[in-house]
């Protein structure tokens, strides 16, 4: 039979191809640390971390922040080598690929996305030597904790800058998911627009997609078409800085410094900054003092923070936005302190309180100022 | 709305539809001759990062396409060999190719993540053609890879309906024995025509990584391989009603945006379905309408064309 053995030929072809994937896919990026290790002093033993990323470091939005953090890491404590996987599934893979990692080693592990959490979980009861931390959860165990940033205080400095520099008094939000995360952003961004300018709206519009860059360009495109000419984005890609950048408007980047992409339109980014936090949280279980616990920390701990300024940024609005950020690092403000009203007007938060974390966990409203709906 | 908002819809329906036409037009030939292509979304990534680094190293333009073509091409050639020489099956080799040209591309494309494009598409007027009210700002203010669309449609509808080599192409996709006993070479042809419809999506990954938005980002096609297969589809294999097609499924993205903007709000999951919905609903009509008259996809679609067995 001719054809069976050319069936056979087809499959072995095919292996072949996804053996190639299974190569690019989680064996390369077990990198060496890179050329910061000093040459002359050779580490007794190595400190294997394990990572694991939801998406490819190549997203230029958040995985990338935290590859940053990664080298960041090895470049500050050199003994340490981290071995990390990318594009894991939030499935019971990765409940397999943190097994293996453990397997081959680990001390430390870091799962950077939510939905990692009840694995994450399974695998800490199996393993109670090993240290786990988990990105934007809620579970702990004595062997597991948590860790996020309070970006919105870096989102409430970038709509000061939105709103003073809005003409139209209009500013455009190309949102992602509408999850308590997402709204807690736009609520403290558009506080920021309002403090700065009290007639500004935030128009929100949702692309029900955290990475394509096609469609949130053309999601910004549209929002610019309505007549706003400040466009600031909860996505992982530059796509809405770019078509700000074509039209002549303004724009706000998140998780990374975008400025290269719209040089002219990008006034400035909330930008992640994981690596100081990676190095204490490996530095507190080489000394011991690992303990179960939610970190939460802010604009204070510089692990959220705000990227420089566009030159066309007025001094004075500079010097305003610096001013709010020292009152949010000594803790003498917060981004939700009262008084705070509702999208109909309602005051929410009366004058003299403030939210809890666990109300701006849960959070499913917009403040006033906000022109959009929550799709239910 | 506004009268200029719809006039800035039509214009991005088509800015939106331009890339999904390029790899539709490219699916249709291929399908056309017989051999279905699954590895689409593979092909418009490797385009797009072929394109974008060709793009970034020469800041040459037309060869940064020309490379986006040939990346494309590459990963058809390697399905025609699979499944045209080796008759194995068209659906997994496409659906290997679809994970191969994923990884393939974030391979290649991470030294230039986080870079813009130092050359990319912007948008040329057409003296005078721009001036017409209404059908100027909608169909002659665009890049030249659109204007390029637009020519490619109708050269293709001519090349498969008004020439021999079109009479050829139908034949090797309808009856491959019959045309082979006439002394048409299908396997040369379902080559041809395979690696031709790569080189096409290949252009269309370009079109993302070069003008909708000029950078790299992984995996940035973002199924859009898949809404042409669907388009393919929806347009009854025919080149000129793809254009209407794409520009409909462009549009449909482009209007849902627009409409939240001015606080209409429209489900984003309805949105990102209505390709789909429509692509049923045409494949239910010509399913129907085919009982009388012969429409709809070539009689070999997918099976592989054996002499021995003929």
């Amino acid at each position: 039979m001719k054809n069976v053995k050319k069936y056979l030929v087809a499959l072995i072809v095919l292996s072949m191809v996804f053996s190639m994937i299974g190569c690019s896919g989680a064996d390369v990026p077990a990198e060496e640390p890179e050329d910061n290790e000093p040459s002359d002093e050779q580490p007794a033993e190595k400190i294997k971390v394990g990572m694991i990323y939801i998406g490819p470091p190549g997203d230029a939005g958040w995985t990338y922040a935290h590859d940053e953090g990664r080298k960041y890491l090895e470049a500050q404590i050199p003994n340490v080598e981290v071995i990390y996987v990318e594009s894991v599934a939030e499935s019971s893979d990765s409940e397999r690929v943190m097994t293996e990692l453990v397997e081959q080693g680990c001390e430390i592990v870091f799962a950077t996305s939510f939905g990692y959490m009840d694995f994450m979980l399974n695998v800490a009861n199996k393993y109670p030597d090993v240290a786990f931390y988990h990105c934007s959860g809620y579970k702990t165990t004595p062997n597991m904790s948590t860790y996020f940033g309070r970006i919105y205080q870096a989102r409430y400095l970038t709509g000061l800058v939105a709103g003073s520099m809005t003409e139209a008094n209009q500013i455009g939000y190309i949102a992602a998911h509408p999850i308590p995360e997402v709204i807690r952003g736009i609520n403290a961004f558009t506080l920021g627009v309002r403090e700065a300018n009290p007639e500004a709206t935030v128009n929100v519009v949702w692309t029900n997609t955290w990475y394509d860059p096609a469609k949130e360009k053309e999601a910004a495109k549209g929002s610019l078409d309505s007549g706003v000419d400040v466009i600031a984005q909860h996505q992982d890609t530059p796509g809405p800085q770019q078509a700000a950048e074509e039209v002549g408007a303004y724009a706000i980047g998140y998780n990374t410094d975008m400025s290269s992409f719209a040089p002219k339109a990008n006034l400035t980014s909330a930008v992640w900054d994981w690596g100081p936090y990676y190095v204490s949280a490996v530095q507190a279980v080489l000394d011991g003092s690992f303990e179960e616990g939610q970190y939460w920390g802010g604009l204070a701990d510089g692990i959220v923070d705000i990227a420089p300024f566009n030159e066309s940024v007025p001094a004075d609005v500079v010097a305003s936005v610096e001013a709010k950020k020292a009152e949010l690092i000594a803790g003498d403000f917060d981004v939700f302190d009262g008084p705070v009203k509702d999208q109909d007007g309602n005051v929410v938060v009366a004058e003299g309180e403030t939210l809890s974390d666990g109300d701006l966990l849960s959070m499913m409203w917009f403040v006033e100022g906000v022109n959009g709906v929550i799709p239910e | 709305m506004t009268f200029n908002m719809l006039i800035a819809i039509l214009a991005a329906a088509i800015s939106t539809g331009t890339p999904i036409l390029f790899v539709a037009l490219g699916e249709i030939i291929a399908e056309k001759s017989g051999v279905q292509n699954l590895g689409l979304e593979g092909m418009m990534l490797v385009g797009a990062v072929t394109g974008f680094i060709v793009g970034a190293s020469s800041l040459n333009l037309f060869m940064a396409i020309l490379a986006a073509a040939l990346g494309g091409g590459v990963l058809a050639l390697l399905h025609s060999y699979v499944t045209i020489t080796l008759k194995a099956n068209q659906v997994v080799s496409g659906l290997a190719l679809t994970i191969f040209g994923t990884g393939l591309s974030g391979y290649l494309g991470k030294p230039y993540v986080g870079m813009p494009a130092p050359v990319k598409f912007d948008s040329v007027a057409i003296p005078f053609l721009s001036e017409i009210p209404v059908v100027g700002p909608v169909f002659f203010n665009h890049n030249v890879l659109v204007y390029f669309s637009y020519a490619l449609v109708f050269l293709l509808w001519f090349f498969v309906y008004r020439t021999n080599f079109g009479l050829n192409l139908r034949a090797t996709g309808e009856n491959p024995g019959a045309a082979d006993s006439l002394g048409v070479n299908v396997f040369a042809l379902r080559y041809v025509y395979t690696i031709f419809g790569g080189m096409l999506a290949g252009v269309g990954g370009a079109y993302l990584s070069l003008a909708s938005a000029p950078s790299w980002v992984e995996n940035m096609s973002g199924g859009r391989g898949w809404i042409a297969i669907a388009l393919v589809i929806f347009a009854i294999w025919n080149p000129a009603r793809a254009i209407f097609g794409a520009y409909l499924f462009g549009g449909v993205e482009a209007l849902g945006y627009r409409l939240q903007a001015i606080g209409v709000t429209a489900s984003p999951f309805i949105l990102n379905m209505m390709p789909y919905l429509l692509t049923i609903g045409v494949l239910i009509l010509v399913t129907i309408s085919s009982r009388t008259k012969h429409i709809g996809e070539p009689e070999s679609l997918g099976i592989p064309y054996d002499r021995e067995e003929r």
